[in-house]
């Protein structure tokens, strides 16, 4: 007979997943890198297609990337991961690729490369991170920094007569013809944290189902180049972030609502 | 042998086509053959031209100073060829458009009035068949006949009704140059 | 097969084709634009991939995707859009993946023109992007070399794992010559390093980076020992009237084509010239080129459409031994055979060469 607690070891509720590797990220302290990295890998896990998934890194914090994920990967020129992405999935159609973007990345150097992925309908999945700031480079204003926000490189705060306004890119992407799956999510609690898992998930499956451009922009905390502890800088996502960047699906056509 | 010969005239005329109907009857009778639109120090004064150089060797250079053959369709080709035409050379031209004349003694002149004879066979197009013709009658670097395979293995299925009087203007061509070449 | 009048854009584009090209990212961008035209319908037909990107600089990076998966990959462009794409080069070059770029040159800088160039020699010789390397560059003059050097590019390409240019200008590109095309080859299988998804095997990854310079100087010194053999095996270029030649013209692509006419017409006149046209113009042909100065050339004349750019490159292999002059056109101009043939003919008087003397 099966004691209860001999069952409860039996039923394993959390591990490591297996498309994570099992080694130190260079991420800082309360950086919600960790947390993203963390949900695409179980999700992969979860679809059973750790064999044939290609990551695309890119340039800024998560340039490593490929070194975390137990995946094969590529690592893209800054602002150019959706090319490569492009480039890859052609020729490799029934593989899962995705590629893993800041926002300095995604919405300034290469805008027009997001942009027009999403226009060709590229069935490929973006995972945005939108921190609003240069983590690598030390904490210079980004493209989506908010109005008013201190950086390295608007120490007075964002003017926007000077360096104009941020770009909401789930708003302007939803409004391509070639994206299906387009929403917005946040990592600064547990609910939201699951409910981006969800949305990676879905977006996933919309390449899998080859019904087009797929992207999760998550927002996230940089606790270091904020000046923030971690929990303030989760706080900071949640009251100053979230009213600027609406967390919400902003493009789910029909097939992929029967997905769900 | 090597040929070089300068089509040259409005775009519409038919210019870069009869270069390239040559250059693949010359390609048929295995000869060397470059064929390039307006490119290099001829390209000036809003004309559509063609270079088609025809060797029985490699060819060098497909762009040409002074080509051997000038085929003239309208004014301004006349004005910037007729002086470069190699001495000994030969100048086709149009002369129901050209109203320019040459004192040139050291090349061969044919006065031929390709568009007006065109009109005649009901089809204004034909001025590049009918000088194409009259220029290989002088100097046959392709055969005739050639040339009259090459339009008929060429010419769409849609273009076919109009073969027929496409092979008459080439030999209308041959035969007005012949004229004028036989003292009457 | 028999041969067909092709225009040296199309000829190119059907080439990569028949060599096995499995996927095309491009920009429009003139003198080239026919081969992109071409390809947007063969490979379609073929089901194979094609797309018209919205930048060349995207369109590189497509490349780059591509390449990493281990596909037969090509782009072309021209001078602006070769400029654009240094970044992807580069990265291509780090990466140590094969592709094909084929550059139909224009004159510069800047917009320049439309018209026929080699201005860009120094651009594709010398790295094509930052960092350290050089690029295999192949230069045809003819339409038919155009075709073969084209379905050779893949192979150097997978061979070296490296960068290949193609490099012709707005003449080649425009040109209709006779040519005969290659049989359709199979498309190749993917090469066991490409990134294909981790099954069973260990993970792969193709990347750039490499921090610390001990690091980046082992990666580097691996690009250069692979650039050595390079350097070493494939080195081309072909000749003419070399035997008895005191002067020797050297040009490449259309410079050397319109050379060949003038060094005919020098022999007419009995001068003993000769022509040194180089195919790879990286890696330059120094060897030959060597053999050739050292059999008793007493002058050389290089002919570019360029201000002097593969001159230095001459100048490398003959030092001070030989003097060397420069005939260049610029910005789209062509140079004329009877322009080179005066060249050559001052050359000989310079060099006390005088057509009754090699008579007797």
């Amino acid at each position: 007979m099966v004691t209860r607690e001999q069952e409860l070891v039996r039923t394993v509720v959390y591990k490591h997943p297996e498309a994570l590797e099992d080694v130190q990220t260079h991420y800082c302290p309360g950086c919600t890198h960790g947390i993203a990295h963390r949900l695409i890998a179980e999700v992969v896990d979860e679809l059973g297609i750790q064999d044939r998934t290609i990551s695309v890194s890119p340039v800024g914090c998560a340039v490593f990337a490929y070194e975390y994920f137990d995946l094969d990967g590529v690592e893209a020129a800054h602002g150019r991961a959706p090319a490569m992405a492009t480039g890859l999935k052609r020729v490799w159609p029934d593989r899962v690729v995705f590629t893993y973007q800041g926002d300095g990345d995604l919405a300034a150097i290469g805008t027009a490369e997001i942009m027009h992925a999403a226009a060709r309908g590229e069935n490929i999945t973006v995972i945005f991170i939108n921190n609003a700031i240069y983590g690598m480079t030390g904490g210079q204003m980004a493209p989506t920094s908010l109005p008013g926000q201190r950086t390295k490189s608007s120490p007075m705060g964002r003017d926007v007569k000077i360096a104009g306004y941020p770009l909401r890119m789930s708003e302007l992407l939803a409004d391509m013809d070639g994206a299906a799956y387009v929403v917005r999510r946040s990592l600064h609690s547990v609910r939201e944290i699951r409910k981006a898992k969800k949305a990676i998930r879905t977006a996933f499956m919309t390449q899998i189902s080859g019904l087009g451009f797929s992207m999760v922009e998550l927002l996230s905390s940089c606790p270091t180049n904020w000046g923030f502890s971690p929990p303030d800088a989760l706080k900071w996502v949640e009251e100053n972030m979230v009213p600027y960047y609406p967390l919400g699906d902003y493009k789910v056509i029909e097939a992929v609502k029967a997905l769900e | 042998m090597q040929e070089e010969v300068i089509f040259a005239g409005f775009g519409g005329q038919g210019v870069l086509f009869a270069g390239q109907l040559l250059a693949y009857a010359a390609m048929h009778e295995g000869k060397h053959v470059t064929w390039i639109p307006s490119y290099g120090p001829e390209m000036r004064g809003g004309t559509a031209n063609c270079t088609v150089v025809v060797s029985d060797d490699p060819i060098g250079s497909p762009i040409v100073q002074h080509p051997g053959v000038a085929v003239v369709f309208n004014n301004p080709s006349m004005l910037k060829y007729e002086g470069l035409v190699k001495p000994g050379g030969l100048l086709v031209v149009n002369s129901s458009l050209v109203t320019a004349t040459t004192d040139r003694d050291d090349i061969t002149v044919l006065n031929i009035p390709a568009t007006d004879t065109a009109n005649e066979l009901g089809e204004s197009r034909l001025t590049n068949m009918i000088l194409s013709g009259a220029m290989l009658a002088v100097r046959p670097m392709v055969s005739i006949d050639t040339l009259i395979e090459t339009i008929t293995a060429k010419l769409p299925q849609r273009k076919r009704h109009l073969l027929e009087i496409n092979v008459k203007a080439i030999k209308k061509g041959v035969e007005l140059a012949q004229q004028q070449l036989t003292p009457a | 097969m028999s041969a067909e009048l092709m225009k040296g854009n199309v000829a190119i584009a059907e080439a990569a084709v028949r060599a096995g090209l499995e996927a095309y990212f491009g920009y429009p961008i003139t003198p080239q634009t026919e081969l992109l035209e071409h390809l947007s319908k063969r490979m379609v037909e073929l089901e194979r991939v094609f797309v018209q990107a919205e930048s060349e600089v995207a369109a590189i990076n497509m490349v780059y995707g591509a390449a990493c998966a281990g596909a037969r990959v090509m782009t072309s462009s021209s001078g602006p859009g070769i400029s654009l794409m240094q970044e992807g080069l580069s990265y291509i070059a780090a990466s140590e993946v094969p592709c094909v770029v084929v550059d139909m040159m224009r004159g510069g800088p800047g917009l320049g023109n439309i018209q026929p160039s080699q201005g860009d020699y120094f651009q594709v010789t010398r790295s094509a992007g930052h960092g350290d390397y050089h690029p295999i560059v192949l230069a045809p003059a003819s339409v038919q070399e155009a075709i073969d050097l084209t379905f050779e590019a893949f192979d150097l390409a997978d061979k070296y794992r490296h960068l290949v240019f193609v490099v012709g200008d707005g003449l080649i590109g425009q040109m209709m010559e006779p040519a005969v095309m290659p049989e359709m080859r199979p498309i190749r299988p993917r090469p066991d390093w490409a990134v294909s998804g981790k099954d069973g095997r260990e993970k792969h990854i193709i990347t750039s980076i490499n921090l610390g310079a001990e690091r980046n100087e082992a990666a580097n010194l691996r690009i250069q020992d692979r650039i050595r053999v390079i350097r070493e095996n494939e080195q081309r270029s072909l000749e003419w009237n070399i035997e008895d030649a005191r002067i020797l013209v050297v040009g490449f692509g259309t410079a050397g084509r319109v050379a060949l006419s003038s060094v005919k017409m020098a022999r007419e006149a009995g001068l003993p010239v000769g022509l040194f046209r180089p195919i790879t113009l990286w890696p330059f042909p120094e060897k030959r080129l060597a053999e050739i100065v050292d059999g008793g050339i007493q002058a050389i004349l290089v002919v570019e459409m360029n201000a002097g750019q593969m001159i230095d490159d001459v100048r490398l292999v003959v030092g001070h031994d030989v003097p060397v002059s420069h005939y260049g056109r610029l910005g789209g101009a062509v140079p004329l055979p009877d322009d080179v043939l005066h060249e050559i003919e001052k050359i000989a008087a310079n060099i006390g060469l005088t057509a009754t003397a090699m008579a007797g």
